[in-house]
């Protein structure tokens, strides 16, 4: 987070080990400072946090739930485990709970986590309820597919306040029936959408992706191991955007821009992130 | 980390083409008139809006979307067009704000008649709410099923959600109100209730009316915020956190611009205590409110209020309208020269929305999902400034603390729980209604008072939905936080439903896990899942002659655990409470 870093210091401790972080540093921060793999789904780096998926809850001593360490700040003195039985056990549940109702196929961290805390979406009710959405194909530029939505906020998030400031899309509907929408569900071409495509950048189950990547994926075509990443410099204003062009078969598939690049912060406009479809 | 100012400061706004009608744009026109517009165009160059001015009138919204509701019967794709273009607000997000709510139609009826709303909840199935409904679908009327429509002393219960015309609620008319203990001496908080002519600050005056308030001013806050303290008083509305730090945390926060909010949201399953002081005596909450902004040194107060009570509504409405004419509300409060002021908002159908944080959300206009604590209300609270919400119960006490101090109202209760506590007491009992007494009552004196259970007594659910079913063997626990506590039990907001032997409880315990899956905001994934996941262990189960496997008893714990300790608030937290209660008293899950 820009502006949150300080000369003070505080001290934690994570899993027994001390740990010092700048003022205005997370519990998450000073895991990865303390070299302690933390799993995320809604936090993303470049996002003010919402804290809804709660699978980065750590224990703190002295709190009576678990504490999402990805939007609390890091305090003088506390002492936090991070493999507790209960840690995992809220862990392993979020996972479980993901998996039973969600096309997680293409969420390959989210995958990973959900083997290494041993989630078994197999012991709940057959037949159970599920997004069961359509893949909505509305233009040539990307795709939204809400059978893998996870109701992250992310892309909420980047539409909005924190990068693109469209808010095209919103929560609608309440607890299992909610999902991200425009209003009224209108098509994106008739939403407030710009085609920024930030939202598509930040996604984390690929439940939004270029339409390039759903027709290679629709024609069981895509290859990420053949494909190649080209970094570039957009051409189309002087702004001077990081383009990372993702190549197969001599073709841009997709393009996305480096989190960490102080102009794009990930982000992007239409030109940069879609233009390549006309050339 | 504070809350950051959210909000849409360069965006561009873009409507689609979808225009309001007339009607419609005159129900925007009556809540915010188009002088108050987010951006006015004033000549071809001139165009007066942008950040600031959206940001005052965002808490308008709901406002906006219940008067379209109410004069059109639906929000259509012009009117929210028409609201989200007068207030500023993208459409999206008005949109997501119109979806949350239950008193809200984003699709068309195809109608413009009145919906009547029936209750679906214990008291009401209990009182024959399935032959109500039946009648009612035979006369031809729209009906709509709800979740407890606070009159659960009166089941089974309706309320008539009107298009064109006032809402209102049939039982209301010709209603003689008197309360079961009627003429009780030892009634504190409900001494004026049945007795005071709820429409007028004169006879709210001759009941010893607004004398709390001068002993208050004469006191000053900090000793106001003292005797609160020394009094023990704790929240009713359902966490019983200690009011006087509360109080203590806002008026240590610098500045005017804090708030007093009055939670009359009530939507647990089993209360109806906060509609009849709210109809009763309204009076005493606006006159303790005004205490607690005087106390704290907030100028500003909020009533939020169930959208399923139009009497309690009107008469609060009334009362601030009074208060005010008489100086009693307003820049110069009672001669105190402190400011302070009262605005109602109403919910829409949203359980959750009594949740404080997710109330903050909702008078601004945004979805009613709880934010994350820390930070907490007192110092971020409603517009992210510091805020002390109480619930009205607990607000209607501070008056006789403030005129008779600490030690007349620890006289009653325990050392731990002073005072009285109201409990609405439902289902099977003799006589359903509004009780107050002593914190301490054995559980099964209770019932006594209100003429026993009827039919062979198989459990209570205390604290409704998000409280715990217990047994009778424990008829002689006391009602105290410290003992309910030590029971795994809770008082929660003092509901006290009582089941016989002929109850299906399997059906009670369907529909309060079917309430938690209809009710979770749906922001935390824990809770959003495992109400989901929790509701469909139970309907299987429902369905089966068998008894409770091993594996999903198991399910259900290892769900339970994770609601508890991930869930972001009480919502989660509670929500598989009554059910494991319910397990481990036998109460359902065994072979049938
Ligand atoms: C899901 C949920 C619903 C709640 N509903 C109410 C309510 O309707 N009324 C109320 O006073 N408190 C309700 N609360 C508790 C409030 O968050 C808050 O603690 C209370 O209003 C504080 O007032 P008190 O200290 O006077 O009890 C609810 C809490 C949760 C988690
Ligand atoms: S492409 Fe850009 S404008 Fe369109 S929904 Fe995504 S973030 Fe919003
Ligand atoms: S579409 Fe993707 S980014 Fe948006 S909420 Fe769903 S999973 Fe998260
Ligand atoms: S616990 Fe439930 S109601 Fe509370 S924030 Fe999470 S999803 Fe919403
Ligand atoms: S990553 Fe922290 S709650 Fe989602
Ligand atoms: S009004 Fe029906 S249960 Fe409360």
């Amino acid at each position: 987070m820009s502006g949150a870093i300080t000369e003070t210091a505080v001290t934690i401790r994570v899993d027994g080990q001390e740990v010092a972080v700048p003022e205005g540093a997370t519990i998450l921060d000073a895991c990865d400072a303390a070299g302690v793999e933390t799993p995320t789904i809604c936090y993303g780096p470049t996002l003010t946090p919402v804290n809804v998926c709660r699978l980065c809850v750590v224990e703190l001593d002295g709190s009576r739930a678990l504490v999402p360490s990805c939007s609390r700040p890091a305090e003088e003195g506390m002492v936090v485990h991070t493999d507790s039985e209960r840690v995992r056990h809220s862990r392993k549940m979020v996972l479980e709970f993901l998996t039973t109702g969600v096309d997680v196929s293409q969420a390959d961290e989210l995958g990973q986590w959900a083997e290494h805390y041993g989630a078994d979406p197999s012991r709940y009710v057959p037949g159970g309820e599920t997004m069961d959405e359509p893949v909505r194909v509305q233009d040539n530029l990307y795709i939204r597919d809400y059978d893998k939505c996870v109701l992250c906020y992310r892309c909420v998030e980047a539409c909005g306040d924190d990068a693109q400031h469209t808010y095209a899309i919103s929560v609608a509907g309440r607890g299992f029936g909610a999902r991200i929408s425009a209003e009224f569900d209108v098509t994106l071409p008739e939403s407030a959408c710009v085609y920024c495509g930030n939202c598509v950048a930040v996604c984390p189950t690929n439940a939004l992706q270029f339409k390039t990547e759903f027709d290679l994926r629709q024609a069981d075509d895509w290859r990420p191991e053949d494909q190649t990443v080209t970094q570039t410099v957009c051409s189309y204003c002087g702004v001077g955007c990081n383009l990372e062009l993702h190549v197969q078969d001599n073709q841009i598939v997709k393009c996305t821009s480096p989190d960490d690049h102080d102009v794009t912060s990930g982000n992007l406009c239409i030109k940069g992130r879609f233009g390549w479809n006309y050339v | 980390m504070p809350p950051r100012l959210r909000g849409h400061p360069l965006a561009d706004l873009h409507f689609g083409d979808d225009q309001p009608t007339e009607a419609e744009q005159a129900a925007i026109d009556a809540i915010v008139p188009q002088a108050n517009a987010a951006s006015i165009v004033e000549t071809e160059r001139i165009v007066r809006g942008g950040r600031s001015r959206r940001h005052g009138l965002r808490h308008l919204l709901l406002p906006v979307l219940h008067s379209l509701q109410h004069e059109i019967g639906w929000i259509s794709p012009g009117g929210l067009n028409g609201a989200a273009e007068r207030l500023g607000v993208p459409p999206a997000e008005a949109y997501g704000v119109a979806t949350f709510y239950e008193l809200l139609r984003t699709a068309d009826p195809g109608h413009r008649d009145d919906v009547v709303h029936v209750c679906v909840d214990p008291a009401c199935a209990l009182a024959g709410n399935n032959e109500l409904r039946t009648t009612l679908d035979a006369d031809g009327a729209r009906v709509h099923d709800s979740p407890c429509l606070g009159q659960c002393e009166r089941a089974p219960a309706l309320f008539v959600q009107g298009v064109g015309r006032p809402d209102r609620v049939p039982a209301d008319d010709n209603e003689e109100f008197q309360l079961p203990q009627a003429g009780d001496p030892g009634l504190r908080v409900l001494r004026r209730v049945g007795v005071v002519d709820p429409t007028s600050l004169e006879s709210y005056r001759e009941h010893g009316g607004y004398e709390a308030l001068a002993t208050a001013i004469e006191m000053g806050p900090d000793a106001v915020i003292a005797v609160i303290s020394d009094s023990g008083l704790s929240g009713r509305g359902g966490a019983a956190f200690p009011t006087g730090i509360k109080w203590r945390a806002v008026a240590d926060e610098p500045g005017a611009d804090k708030h007093v909010v009055a939670n009359c949201d009530e939507s647990e399953p089993g209360t109806f205590k906060d509609r009849i002081l709210c109809e009763q005596d309204p009076f005493a909450v606006i006159e303790s409110m005004t205490i607690a902004g005087l106390a704290t040194g907030a100028s500003h107060g909020w009533i939020y209020i169930r959208g399923e009570y139009p009497r309690a509504t009107a008469r609060l409405e009334s009362a601030i309208a009074q208060a005010r004419a008489s100086g009693l509300l307003g820049d110069d409060v009672a001669g105190s020269g402190q400011r302070f002021d009262i605005e109602l908002r109403r919910g829409a159908g949203a359980y959750i929305c009594g949740e404080e944080t997710a109330l903050f959300n909702s008078i601004e206009g945004f979805r009613g999902e709880p934010r994350n604590k820390p930070p907490f209300p007192t110092t971020h609270g409603l517009f992210s400034q510091p805020t002390a919400v109480n619930n009205p119960e607990t607000l209607i006490n501070a008056l006789d603390i403030v005129i008779d101090g600490p030690d007349t109202y620890r006289s009653l209760g325990t050392e731990r729980s002073p005072g009285t506590r109201l409990f609405c007491l439902s289902g099977r009992i003799g006589v359903p209604g509004l009780y107050e007494v002593p914190f301490g009552t054995p559980l099964g004196d209770l019932l006594d008072l209100a003429g026993g259970p009827v039919g062979s007594l198989a459990a209570v659910l205390l604290g409704g939905a998000a409280g715990v079913f217990v047994g009778p063997d424990s008829l002689d626990m006391p009602l105290t936080l410290e003992d309910t506590r030590e029971a795994s039990a809770t008082l929660g907001s003092g509901v006290v439903t009582v089941f016989d032997d002929t109850v299906d409880m399997e059906a009670v315990v369907v529909r309060i896990a079917e309430f938690f899956r209809d009710e979770s905001c749906g922001q935390c994934v824990p809770c959003r899942v495992g109400t989901q996941r929790q509701h469909e262990v139970l309907v299987e189960l429902q369905g089966s002659d068998k008894p409770l496997t091993k594996q999903r008893s198991e399910l259900i714990d290892d769900m339970a655990l994770a609601m508890v300790d991930a869930s972001i608030c009480g919502l989660g937290h509670t929500a598989a409470s009554a059910v494991r209660s319910a397990l481990s008293l036998g109460l359902i899950g065994n072979s049938q």
